[in-house]
This record gives structure tokens, sequence and C-alpha cells, in this order.
């Protein structure tokens, strides 16, 4: 846009009262806008016709009983990270660290179920798992609110720098427990005694993690709209002032905000060990604590919202796997696919945010 | 010393695609921009110019290859592909005002999946009969050193042994310094970092220095991932090779507190401790202690971090409006 404003036939205008049918639309028209050029470059790489890239994503992602429920799963392990992230973006903090979070949570885990074999019950296992996992991830929140807090140190690439932290811790206790010997890997931990593995809800493996996600995403919306903390929390990503005028510790609640959004991603860290893989490896994450970043900020940071906006991304990503698989592509085809919908996701703010005007003469 | 002086060379190797990165994400934040798609942007940068050489390679065959379009081709078309990409950043982030750190985390997630599909698919796409992209040939004239390097011992190993890019690279970066810190371009560059408001009444079209500074620090960083594939890895393509080292360049800009001149030693620097493990003897007993060295740069990078953020020095702060957008009637 040039400066010389005498020239300019349009200008931007903030909007300040758009009606929510309005947004609903502008969004909707996004995401087909995404879909339709998604599927015009898979029928360029693949040379199927573009209808047919959608039925293969719907049948990636819902083709069998098996791949219903991994979709559902993925779902809620990407929706739980998502809501664990979003307290602390609600107060401005870019919390961008959820896949270390993850990791150190996982880890946590993998810890407990390997040391603790023949040595504990089960039960008390899992309860141990739970509380280290939860203690981890909320340490690895604490350590960059503590320095924010204190010192304002920028939080996003602090958080950054700690994932490859807890990468790196990960790889090294990979290596020293790795079975067999020189592996690089450590397998299906406890396989024969499952000691340590979480419980099965309702008689199926997929439901604790759905019913974990469901549960903090209750929470989740209800902790941000209708207790004290969440409104505090809210003060101080509107107005630092503000929030010192009205006499909020602006360092307590960063402090404590981030130890919950650590400590959820340590949960999701150890559904993904404890529940779902019962096994470590650094990729374990698989990147969604960037991508969780991404959902959170799509749905407006309202845990409700998250749930279609993460199940887009799922969708995509499932949808976009079978294609590659089914013609040799490379599995990073689900990314371009997911990153094309991010973009036009991202792009259509502007239009619920300004409105264009044409300038009368 | 010996042990010393062959560490060096991998050392600047590792550092070569820190520093375009560092340089390019530099010139980008002066801007006000925090460009968390760096790590795409390079693999994009990357992938872009194995294209080009790959389909030159095979389009003339090896025997008839000559120097400059062996060069020029992947070098435009990474800079090319990494344009592509600071103009989405832009227009996304200066045009439609979006959220900076999540169009960058989508660049990053959008560039490394571009560039690993096309790394993984590129030879069924083509249908060509060639079993792994290497590029060894194209590879050997980035890679060609001066030829009496050789012959100058020690001192041709330490200063002559890389390849053209490694030096533009050195030279890009005291350019950029000389230009943010001495010239009205930089001054203006820098105003529109700290307060966009003041300089868009200064008359500085606060949308243009957005625009090309991005774009330029995009183009840049671009061949930061054309130097590792071509030169460094000797032309072979392999997935997720590239790792981590766009978050590493991010790292470096806080580390040298954004000034591109220091980029220059810092970078190979943190080569040199991307690569600190393979010389830290461990025995065979405890290899795993080879993981937490690999720690070292992160952890060095978090201390920097907060040590500058303790001494909260004026000189030492990142741009004032980094992350923030500048709509002119918000004012």
């Amino acid at each position: 846009m040039d400066n010389k404003t005498g020239t300019r036939l349009f200008h931007l205008a903030k909007r300040e009262d758009i009606s929510r049918s309005k947004k609903l639309v502008i969004r909707l028209i996004a995401i087909a806008s995404a879909l339709v050029l998604c599927a015009l470059l898979t029928a360029l790489a693949t040379g199927i016709n573009p209808l047919q890239v959608y039925a293969s994503m719907v049948s990636g992602a819902f083709g069998s009983v098996r791949k219903t429920w991994i979709t559902l799963q993925d779902l809620s392990i990407l929706l739980l990270i998502s809501v664990a992230l979003t307290p602390a973006f609600t107060m401005r903090f870019w919390n961008i660290g959820g896949e270390g979070q993850v990791l150190v949570g996982g880890l946590a885990t993998a810890a407990c179920m390997i040391l603790l074999e023949n040595k504990l019950p089960g039960v008390l296992i899992m309860l141990i798992s739970f509380v280290a996992a939860i203690c981890a991830g909320a340490l690895w929140g604490l350590i960059p609110a503590v320095c924010k807090a204190r010192w304002n140190t920028n939080e996003t690439l602090m958080t950054l720098m700690m994932n490859y932290i807890a990468t790196q811790l990960v790889s090294f206790f990979v290596i020293i427990w790795e079975v067999p010997k020189g592996s690089g890997k450590i397998g299906i931990i406890n396989q024969n005694s499952h000691a340590g593995w979480m419980v099965q809800l309702f008689g199926s493996k997929y439901m604790l993690s759905i019913t974990v996600s469901i549960l903090v995403t209750v929470f989740m919306y209800v902790y941000l709209n209708y207790s004290k903390h969440g409104y505090e929390i809210r003060v101080v990503g509107q107005s630092l002032n503000t929030a010192k005028y009205v006499g909020i510790s602006v360092s307590r609640v960063i402090i404590r905000t981030m130890l919950l959004s650590g400590a959820l991603c340590g949960l999701a860290g150890m559904l993904l060990v404890g529940s779902i893989n019962h096994t470590i490896t650094t990729t374990i994450a698989g990147g969604q604590g960037f991508t969780a970043v991404m959902v959170s900020w799509m749905a407006k940071f309202n845990p409700f919202t998250m749930i279609p906006c993460a199940f887009l991304v799922v969708f995509m990503n499932r949808g976009a796997g079978e294609i590659a698989t089914n013609f040799g592509l490379n599995p990073s085809f689900a990314d371009i696919m997911t990153g094309i919908i991010l973009f036009f996701i991202i792009g259509c703010e502007f239009f619920i945010n300004y409105s264009i005007k044409k300038r009368k003469k | 010393m010996t042990g010393f002086l062959s560490f060096i060379p991998r050392a600047v190797g590792q550092g070569i695609p820190l520093l375009f990165g560092c340089t390019g994400e530099i010139i980008t934040e002066k801007s006000g921009n925090l460009n968390l798609g760096i790590p795409g942007v390079m693999y994009v940068g990357a992938i872009s110019g194995v294209i080009g050489a790959f389909f030159y390679e095979h389009s003339v065959g090896e025997g008839s290859m000559s120097a400059v379009p062996a060069i020029m081709i992947p070098v435009l078309c990474s800079l090319f592909g990494s344009f592509l990409m600071g103009m989405l950043y832009c227009f996304l982030t200066v045009t439609l005002r979006a959220n900076q750190n999540v169009t960058g985390l989508a660049m990053t997630t959008f560039g490394v999946g571009f560039g690993n599909f096309f790394g993984g698919s590129l030879i069924k796409l083509s249908n060509l009969d060639v079993p792994t992209i290497a590029l060894s040939k194209t590879s050997a004239y980035f890679s060609a050193t001066l030829p009496f390097a050789k012959k100058l011992g020690w001192f041709g190993e330490v200063f002559l042994s890389y390849g053209f890019l490694a030096y533009l690279a050195i030279a890009v970066a005291v350019a950029a310094a000389i230009i943010i810190k001495k010239t009205r371009v930089g001054l203006h560059l820098r105003a529109v970092g700290e307060s966009p408001a003041t300089a868009d009444a200064m008359g500085i079209d606060v949308t243009v220095y957005k625009y090309s500074s991005t774009v330029l620090g995009c183009m840049i960083a671009g061949l930061g991932g054309l130097y590792y594939v071509m030169d460094y890895a000797s032309g072979v393509w392999s997935n997720d090779a590239f790792g981590d080292r766009g978050w590493l360049a991010i790292a470096l800009v806080i580390f040298t507190i954004w000034r591109a001149d220091v980029g220059i030693l810092a970078s190979i620097l943190f080569g040199g401790l991307y690569i600190l493990y393979l010389y830290i003897p461990t025995g065979m007993e405890h290899m795993e202690l080879k993981e937490l060295y690999k720690m070292i740069p992160y952890v060095v990078t978090i201390i920097v971090l907060i040590v500058t953020s303790m001494r909260n020095r004026r000189e030492d702060q990142p741009p004032a409006s980094l992350g923030l957008n500048y709509f002119r009637e918000e004012r």
C-alpha cells in the first residue's frame, strides 16, 4: 500500500462490531478456498481428479473403525496441548515450548515405568508417573516464567530453546535405557508386565486420552471465563499497567499460569507415553507443540472453538498422509497441506478485523 | 594442535548456514518483524536450489555442464524460493496484519514440509531413473576452492578451504552491519523497528521498509540452506538433515544482540559448539554423554538471553516494536 493517500481508492477501517454469523462465513470461505487449492495441488502431484482427493482424505481419517479411533486420539492429544498453551497466550505469554513440556512429561512417565517395574504395584506406578509428568511439565514451564517475571526475559525464544534441551535430555536417557544395547531405541516399555501402562477407560485403549482432553477443555473454559485467576490472566494480557494498578501481582500470575500450562503439557506427554505409545522417542511430540500454538490462536483462545480447529488440522494431516502413502509420496505432503490451510485462516482474520471501504469522492 | 586446526574448518562449515540465517534474521528483526519462519525459509531455499540443479544436471547431462549455469541456476532458484516465502510472510503480517508468531510457525511447518516433500518425491515426480538426489557435479562447483589453497599449509586450511558461498556469507554480514549502522537507509530501518509511528511521521514508508528488509532477510537466509546442501553436504539431499539449524540461527540473533558483524565469529563459535560433542572423548561406555554435549549451544543461548535481560542495557535490547504490527490508523 502506498502512502500517497490521494491516490488510494480504498481505505481500511477497524471493524468494531461484526456479527458471529458473518465471522463464521468469512472463516468458512477461507477454509473452503484452502481446501480447493489443496485438492488442485494434490491432483497435480498425483494425477487423480480433485474430487477423488477429498474422498481419499475422508477415507484416510474415517476409512475404518480403527482409523476413526486413531483420528479421535490424535485430535484429543492436539486439543489437550492447545488447551494447555491457551492460558499463557491469554496473558500474551508466547509459550512456544509446548513441545519440550510434552517431552519432559513423557520422559518422567517413561522413567517411572522403567525404574519402578517390579518394585511397586501397577496402580501406584500409574499414580506416581501421573504426578511426575505433571511436575516435570510444570518445571519446564516454570523456568522461562520465572525469568520473564523477574527480568522480563524474552519468553518466545527461551521456551523455544528449552525444547531442544528437552530433546537432548530425552535422547540422553534413551541411550541409557536402550533395549537392546546399541539400538538407540527403548522399544515398548514393560511389554510383558504392562507395569505402569495407563488404565483403559470404557474398555477401549483410546478412551483415556479422549476423556482427559474433554475434561481439561471444559475445565479450561470455566477457569478462564468464570474464575478469579482467569480474570487476572486476561487483565495481565490486556494491559500490564492496569493489572499493576488494580493490585494484581503480575509476576505471580505469570508464574502460576505457566505452571498450569506446563503441567497440562506434561499431562499430554504422560498420555503419549503411558497410554498411547508405551515408549519414548525424541519425536514423540511430533511438532504438535508448535501446531498447538496455531490451533489455539485460530480458535481465538476459546477452548471449545479449539475442538473444530484441532479437528481440521488432524483431518488434513491424516487425510494427506493417506494420499501420500497411496501414491508413494513423501508423508511431509501433509505438512504442506496443513501449511496452506493455516495461511488461509491466518489471512482471513484480516477481513474479520478490518473492513475495506471505498473512498468517497 | 593439528586436531584443533582440523576442527576450525569444520566449525566454519557448520557456522556458515547459521551465519546466513542469522544475518537474514537480523535485517528482518531490525524492521520489527520477528520471523519465526526462518527455519522453513532455509529449507525452501535449499530445496529450490536442489530442484534447479537437479533439472539442470539431468537436462544437459553431466559431461556438458559448465560452471556459470551450474552455479547460477541453483542460486537463482534458491533466491526465488525464499523470495516467495518472504513475500508470503510480509503479505500476511504487514498487509493483512496477521500475528507474526503464528504466521512464522505456519511458514516453518510449510517450509520444512515443502523441503522434505520435494526432497523425498522429486525423483518420483520427475520420472527419472536415479536412486538418490546426489548432485555431486554441481556440488563440486559450489565447494571449489582457490587452486593454490592446498599448498599453503595450515593457513590455506583455516582460511581458504571453503566454497565461494562461505565468503559471500561473511561479506553479506559485514555489508549488513555497515548498512544498518552507518547509512541513512540503516537509520531509517532502525527507526521503523524501534517506533514505526515515529518513522511514519518522519515520512519513512514503513510498509516498504518492512517488506524489503524481510524479503531480503529471507533471501539471505535461504542461501544458508543452499550452502548446507550444496557445499557442506556435498550435494546430497536427505530429509530432515538440515535439522534445527534454522532455530539456532534465530538464537544467534539474540546471542549477537542484533549485530551482524558479531554474527561472523558467533556463528563459527556456534558451529563449533554444534559439533563439539564429536571432539569430547566419552569412551564407548558412555555414548549417552554426547547427547548432553549437544545441549551446549542451546544452554549458552539461554544464558545469554537471561544475562542480557538481567543487565537490561538499552543498547542490548531488541528493537522496541519487535513482533508488533503497525497499523497507521491505530496510532
